[in-house]
Order: structure tokens, then sequence, then C-alpha cells
């Protein structure tokens, strides 16, 4: 009975709340640090910035701990369509902006961000000793994207452990995504760096890695001999076998929800925006537009560089390559996938590029739909017809239309991250694969 | 054609509309004085919590109606002219039906305690009910409710998303002892204390305090509770004040036969207010669930079309989630023990799970399930009660039925073993739970 009373005390009572401020706090103090160091007004120094990071990152642990430790497992959804953060008030607005003009700094204006060809200054060169250790060579902009990237999918992959900590599925399928983006997209390509190897990202693939097949790439692995090669035909057999294989056996929530990174912020660090998708028959009307579209672009625009590579020349049927290659690169590689992608996390869901914009999730996606054991099935009778698992899909998708007639699901755009099965009140999905005949 | 009014735009009307625009050409209307769109009744609770949007508990999208030439009307029918076909509504207008069928759904228990009329004392059905409690409940501190059902404890998980001090009064011996078999029972009352409401059984409302506002409560062991906010959820019952004195004929509800006919040519009743004049045998004649009312106006949409079909609510099943835990429940588990039925319950030792197998002492036939905290798949379940199979042979393939997500725990060696040491059995598991399997056993 004691205990009980404990529960219920800390649940509601002050003490918490307290916490929760302080946890809030040392985060902030941790982003001031770099928000200080951006202006120059604190110079590059090891210790601080080892502050930054780290108390960046326990405010954020401290925070979920606070949050979800005192209450029983389950469903935490409460308030989600009232407060500021993700219910597209003034502290999403304010957070989309900052986002948003942080990735135009980035893609267009990094000089700004303090990169500097005779030496580093602002937030740049702060991250140089962090750089220097690491790879000894000064941080870039895309050294500092890289950091900040992998520690939100970690932290935040901790906050979102915690939160569904009654669902093995989901703690396992984030530990996979955490462990992709610390080990694969950002700790191994840094020590390759220092290895005078080539960067690359081994889990990373063609389309989504559109500047695979780009002629300064190619050549690049190719001067580096033997595991340049190994690169060029691990990326090749990526695109032409494993992925095709993996999406078959297990759809492509391989890929989207367990190993990609654009999916891995999107799961933890989106979290919190995952209901903001739009439901709505023309945004899926859109989706399939778009992203096809994309596709056939990339696929062009890549037998394009293939052909000028080869032949030498600037024309490929009636397309300049070079100039097909950075439109692609401006537009869609830059725009899309980071400032809207990311961006706009706060006010149009977590997912807007993996939907409307990735060629790699195309191609799944058409293998999912077409080729592959995987499907959610329903468990058709018990559907309520409440909305929870429409309203939590990320991807937009109407579940429930599916789930109150009995269907079973197998859309190209799911990416299996399991959900709408969590958020449930009745029990009424379950993912899974079935031998569909092909094989 | 035919001019068909529907009368109720809950679950079973709305499934009567579409099942009839998908089977006829015939002309239909759908009459609500609640809403003009069809929303789920059973998420009304997530739209106060804040999981969800008022727009996201709406099944279907607002151009669906217009597509599918299902008119809507927002009002309220005043009276029944039967003989010459005829509905008045609020508005003063005279609508002339061909078929006419009532959906009119169910109406919170209310047993007439002085000051129930107090500002701060409602319940949880419709609309206006959520928007009630959502202006009052905004600066209160304590609530409490009374009456240990599934709308009770959904209240109470309501107010308490607010940091309200709920007290909850319940009659039985357990939260919801008269449906779930005691060991259930006490799981969940358990359950519901470790969220922090202070659950009081077997104890019941005897006074409400206040002169217009809500003030306080006084239980029969004399506690005196105050409190800001009362819910009454002691349970609906058939929506049918406006038929009495009229030639429809009802009970407690409206009287149907097995075609969910009433007494009247071309008058349907479906969902709940219906009353079934010759249940099932082992069922309920009045079942107040989003499930039946569903297959209710499946079943009337194929009457009115010419089919020669009757009502079949097939194997009972239900669910709910208790805050965290999800139940259901497929075929028949009852609350108090039964001579001639054995029960193989199995519970989790430390997590809130359990597994509960009823069957025959004699025939050895499965009876039912009922599941707190694991998913079993419907249809497995149903084919095993419908197909008579035997305890050993369910046993055998409890696998199959496992509905958990990937990685979940599999639980299936610790239940088998308890099993065999209740039963006396030999049971060795098959088949693993791969969905091909599934998919097999019900194919053949």
């Amino acid at each position: 009975m004691l205990k009980l009373n404990t529960v219920q005390k800390i649940s509601s009572h002050p003490t918490s709340k307290l916490l929760s401020f302080s946890a809030i706090s040392i985060g902030l103090i941790g982003l001031l640090i770099l928000i200080f160091a951006g202006f120059g007004w604190i110079s590059s120094n090891p210790v601080l910035l080892f502050f930054s990071l780290a108390m960046m990152s326990a405010g954020v642990i401290l925070y979920s701990v606070f949050l979800y430790k005192y209450v029983p497992a389950g469903i935490k959804n409460n308030h989600n369509m009232s407060s500021s953060i993700s219910s597209k008030g003034i502290l999403a607005w304010l957070t989309a902006m900052v986002l948003t003009a942080f990735y135009i700094l980035l893609y267009w204006y990094p000089e700004y961000l303090g990169l500097h060809a005779n030496g580093n200054f602002g937030l740049i060169g702060f991250f140089d000793p962090l750089s220097r250790f690491l790879k000894n060579q000064d941080a870039s902009q895309w050294f500092v994207y890289g950091v900040l990237y992998t520690l939100a999918i970690l932290i935040y992959g901790i906050k979102f452990i915690w939160k569904y900590r009654h669902s093995k599925y989901q703690i396992i399928r984030t530990i996979s995504v955490m462990f992709f983006q610390f080990a694969f997209a950002f700790l191994l390509p840094e020590l390759m760096l220092r290895l005078n190897l080539p960067f690359n990202d081994f889990k990373n693939m063609w389309p989504l890695n559109y500047y695979f097949f780009d002629e300064c790439h190619i050549k690049e692995l190719l001067q580096a001999g033997n595991i340049g090669w190994l690169m060029l035909v691990w990326g090749i057999l990526m695109v032409v076998l494993i992925s095709p294989v993996l999406t078959y056996l297990y759809g492509k929530r391989w890929y989207c929800s367990w190993v990609c990174g654009c999916g891995g912020l999107a799961e933890t660090a989106g979290d919190s925006f995952r209901h903001l998708s739009d439901k709505s028959l023309g945004a899926w009307k859109i989706e399939r537009y778009l992203v096809y579209s994309i596709l056939v672009i990339v696929v062009l625009m890549t037998v394009g560089v293939l052909y000028s590579y080869f032949t030498g020349q600037e024309k490929f049927l009636f397309i300049q390559t070079s100039a097909l290659r950075s439109w692609y690169g401006f537009l869609i590689g830059a725009a899309f996938s980071g400032v809207i992608g990311v961006g706009f996390y706060p006010l149009m869901g977590s997912r807007v590029w993996c939907r409307f914009g990735c060629p790699m999730a195309a191609v799944l996606g058409i293998q999912q739909k077409f080729f592959s054991r995987f499907r959610i099935t329903t468990n058709g009778g018990q559907c309520i017809s409440c909305g929870n698992c429409s309203t939590y899909c990320e991807m937009g998708i109407d579940v429930r239309a599916y789930a109150q007639r009995g269907q079973d699901i197998v859309r190209a755009s799911c990416v299996g991250c399991g959900i709408c099965s969590a958020v449930c009140p009745r029990g009424c999905f379950k993912i899974g694969e079935w031998e569909c005949g092909y094989f | 054609m035919k001019n068909i009014y529907i009368i109720g735009n809950g679950i079973s009307g709305v499934t009567a509309a579409r099942h009839l625009r998908k089977k006829s050409e015939h002309q239909i209307t759908l009459i609500s004085e609640e809403s003009e769109y069809f929303f789920s009744r059973t998420a009304l609770m997530y739209s106060y919590m804040g999981h969800m949007q008022w727009k996201d508990l709406m099944p279907y999208p607002i151009e669906f109606w217009k597509k599918n030439r299902i008119d809507l009307l927002k009002t309220r029918v005043l009276s029944i002219d039967f003989k010459n076909q005829n509905l008045m509504t609020r508005e003063g207008q005279n609508l002339n039906y061909d078929i006419l069928i009532l959906a009119t759904g169910s109406t919170p228990n209310l047993s007439n305690w002085p000051r129930q009329n107090l500002t701060g004392v409602g319940c949880l059905y419709h609309q206006w009910d959520l928007q009630k409690l959502e202006e009052y409940s905004k600066n209160i501190q304590q609530a409490v409710i009374t009456g240990g059902g599934l709308i009770g404890i959904e209240m109470a998980e309501m107010l308490h998303s607010r940091q309200i001090q709920t007290t909850m009064l319940v009659r039985e011996k357990e939260y919801w002892s008269n449906v779930l078999p005691l060991e259930e029972a006490q799981m969940i009352s358990a359950h519901i204390r470790r969220h922090g409401i202070d659950l009081k059984l077997q104890t019941q409302l005897k006074e409400i305090k206040g002169s217009d506002k809500v003030t306080a409560v006084v239980t029969d062991q004399n506690d005196e509770i105050s409190c800001q906010w009362l819910g009454l959820t002691i349970g609906v019952r058939p929506n049918i004040d406006v038929f009495k004195n009229t030639e429809l004929e009802i009970d407690r509800g409206i009287l149907v036969d097995a075609m969910l006919k009433t007494n009247i040519p071309n008058v349907f009743a479906i969902g709940d207010c219906a009353q079934q004049r010759q249940a099932k045998p082992g069922r309920k004649d009045i079942e107040a669930v989003w499930y039946t009312g569903r297959i209710m106006g499946k079943t009337v949409a194929s009457v009115i079309c010419g089919e020669r079909t009757e009502y079949d609510p097939g194997i009972w099943f239900n669910s709910a989630k208790f805050f965290d835990i999800e139940y259901q429940v497929y075929g028949e588990i009852s609350s108090s023990i039964q001579e001639n039925v054995e029960s193989i319950f199995w519970r989790h030792p430390t997590v809130e799970k359990s597994i509960r197998i009823n069957f025959d002492r004699t025939t050895k036939k499965v009876l039912g399930f009922n599941l707190m905290g694991i998913r079993f798949r419907q249809e497995v379940c149903e084919r095993w009660i419908n197909q008579k199979n035997d305890i050993q042979q369910v046993l055998q393939n409890i696998r199959l039925a496992f509905f958990d997500p990937e990685f979940f725990e599999d639980c299936s060696n610790d239940f088998i073993q308890l099993a065999n040491q209740k039963t006396g059995m030999n049971i060795h598991l098959n088949a693993g739970w791969e969905l091909n399997n599934v998919l097999n056993f019900l194919k053949n």
C-alpha cells in the first residue's frame, strides 16, 4: 500500500514538475553554450564542447525519465493535441523556424556557421576539437551536422524507449536505428577518413544516396584501391540483391524504420510530430505523383551521369546531365529532404520526406506492394473505428479504413513502425509476414 | 426506389446506410440530433485526453456521404405517425417514409438521486456530455465517479489525465466483477489503484451535496468525499422514451424478431435500442455493444433488400482497455463459477497479463477465452469455438491464436505447463505462430 501511495504522489506531485523543470534547464544551458559558440561569443574549447553536448543529452534523458518513469508503462499520448510543441502552437512554429534557418545556413551559407578555409570559427570552429580527435582534420559543416544528427537520434531514441517500454518491438527497433546511425552513419565513416579512406556509409544506398554513381564519387572509390572496389561492389549489391531480398522477407521496414538515418530521426526526435501527417485522400494522391516522379527523375539522372562518365558526352538524350544533377542536389537532396523534410517536422509531421520525396522509399514501396511477404493483418471484428491508428500513422495512411472492414493492410508507403498496433486499444493489428507465392 | 429514413447515426444506423447503398438504389437519409457526421462514440475519451482531435473521431471523410448519396439530416424527430408513415421533426417538417429504421441507441441510466441535476453532475455518452465535462473540469481538483463499468473507468482515465484526484465508487466486490471472473477483476482493481485512482469497492452513492454546484457526495459507508464533479456511469438503457404510448411494441427496448422487424410493417429497429423477442441461446435480449450494432446494421440492410436472412450475432466477443491493460473475450466467460465449466487460468508472475480458457467439464469442448494484456486472433478463437474443438487440441495449437506484436514474450510454455498441472494432461505445443500456419489453419 505504501508503494502505491508513492506512485500516486510522484505522478502528480510538484517534485516531479520541479525535476522536469531542472532537466529542461540543464538541456537549455547546453543548447545556450552551442548558440553562444555559434555567435562567436565563446571560443573553441573541448571542455565546453563536451559540457554542451553532455548537458543537452542529460537534459533530454532526465526529462524523459521524470516524464515516464513514475507512471505505469503504456501509451502516453495525453495532451498531444493541446500542447504547444505537438499541436502546431507557438513552440512548434519557433522550432520549425529555427530548424529551417539552420538547414538553409548548413546547405547554402556554411560560412555563417563559421566554415573557413584558414581556420574555422563560430559553431563549426567549436566542433574542431572533436573532429581533430576523431580524424585529425578540422570540422566541416557536415561534421557538425553529423554529430548533432546522431546525438538527436541517440538521446531521443532513449526517450522513445522510455515512452514505449512496454513494447519489445519498439525497444528493439529503436536500438537498431540508434546503432545504425551511430556506428554506420557516423563513427565508421569518420574513422575511415582518419585512415585516409573514402567516406562511406555502408548502410546508405542508391537512390537515396543519389551521388553514389557521380563521376567524382566513382573516381574516388576507384582510386582507393581494394577497399574502394569493395565499397563500390557493396553499394551495387545493396541495390540489386540485399535490399530486394530483405524487402521480400520483411517489407520495407527493414530499412525505413530499422536502419535508415532519415527514418531514424523521424522515429526518435520526430515522434512527437507523427500525428501531424495528412491523412486525406488528396494527400495520398500527391504522395503517389510526387514520389514516383522523383524516382523517375533520379533514375534518368543517374543513367545520364553514368552515360556521361563512360562516353564523355555532356548530353544524354536531350538532357544536360551535370545540370540535372546539380538541380536534383539543390531541389531534392537539400531543399526537400533537409529543409522541408526535417525543418517542417513540427508543422507537417516527421515523415514528409520519406512519404512524398524519398526515391528509395518509392523503390522499396513498389517491392513491398507487389513482391513481399509483409502485411499487417487485422482482428477486424474488434475494431471500434476510434481512429488512434490513423491519427498516429506517420505515413498518413488511413489505417482505420482497412481495420474497420477487417482488411489486411498492404500499402507501399507503410514503413512498419508498428505504432498502429501499439496505440490500438482493442488489439486489432499484427505486423507479420506470410509466403506470397513468388519464390 | 424506396424512401428510407434511419433515425440515429451511430454505428448501427451508419452500417445499415452503407450496406443499403451497396445493395440498392434506395433514397437513404440518416437523421441525428447529436451530430451531423458519424463519429466513434467509443473514442470520446481520446478527444478529451488529447490523443485525438474531434475530426479524427470521424471514421469517414466528409465527401464520403455525398459520394455515396447518403443524406444527412441534423434534427430531432418529435413524433412518428406510424399509420401514415410520417415523421415530424423539431422544425415542424413532415417526412414521409417507405421504410423506417430505428437506431436510436442508448441513454445513460439515472436512478433519480435528489440533486442529480446540480451543475457538475454528468454522464458520458453523448457529444454534449463531453463538451459539458470539458468546460466544467477546467478548474476542478476532485471528482467522484459512481459505477464500476466500462464508461466509469473511461471517465476515471479521462479525469486522471488532467491531474484531477478521482474516487470511484463501485458496488461490486471488485471492479466489473459482475462480468469479469474474480481473478481478472482483482487484477484490474489493483491496476486502477496503481494509477492513483481511489477505488472504493462495495460502496454506493447515498447522497449528493451542494446548492447549485455539487460540492460533495456521501457514500453508503457514510464517508463524505468532497468533489466538484460527479460522474454518473451506472450503465445505459435503450433510448426509447419517444415511443412510449405509441403503437410500437416496446418492453425495455423496441421488440424485434430475428429479421429485426418491429410489430409495425416497414419499421425496423437495430442496435442498442432493439430488444430481441427471442434471444439466441446464451445471449442477452439487449446487447448494447458496438459489434452487435454493426452486425444488426448489416443484417437489416440485407432484409430490406429482400434477402432471407436473420440476425446472427455469431460467437460472442468484446474488448476494452482498462488504463493500460487490454482486454479481449471470445465465447462464453462467466463471472461466477459454474459446475459444468472448467477453467484454466494463468497469470504472468510479474506483469499484468493473464490467459483464461474455459471448457466443458464432461465433453471437453472449448467454450471461451478471456485475455488480459495479451492479444488473441479473433478468427482462430471463433473457429475453435464454432467447431466445438477439444480443449487438448486447442491447447496444443494455442500459438496459432497469438496476436501480440513480434518479440513480445511468448508465454505459451508457462501456460501449457500450468494447464498440464491443472488438468493432468500431457500436452506438447504444436506449430509456431507464423502467419502462414495461421492462414493454413483458417483455410482448411
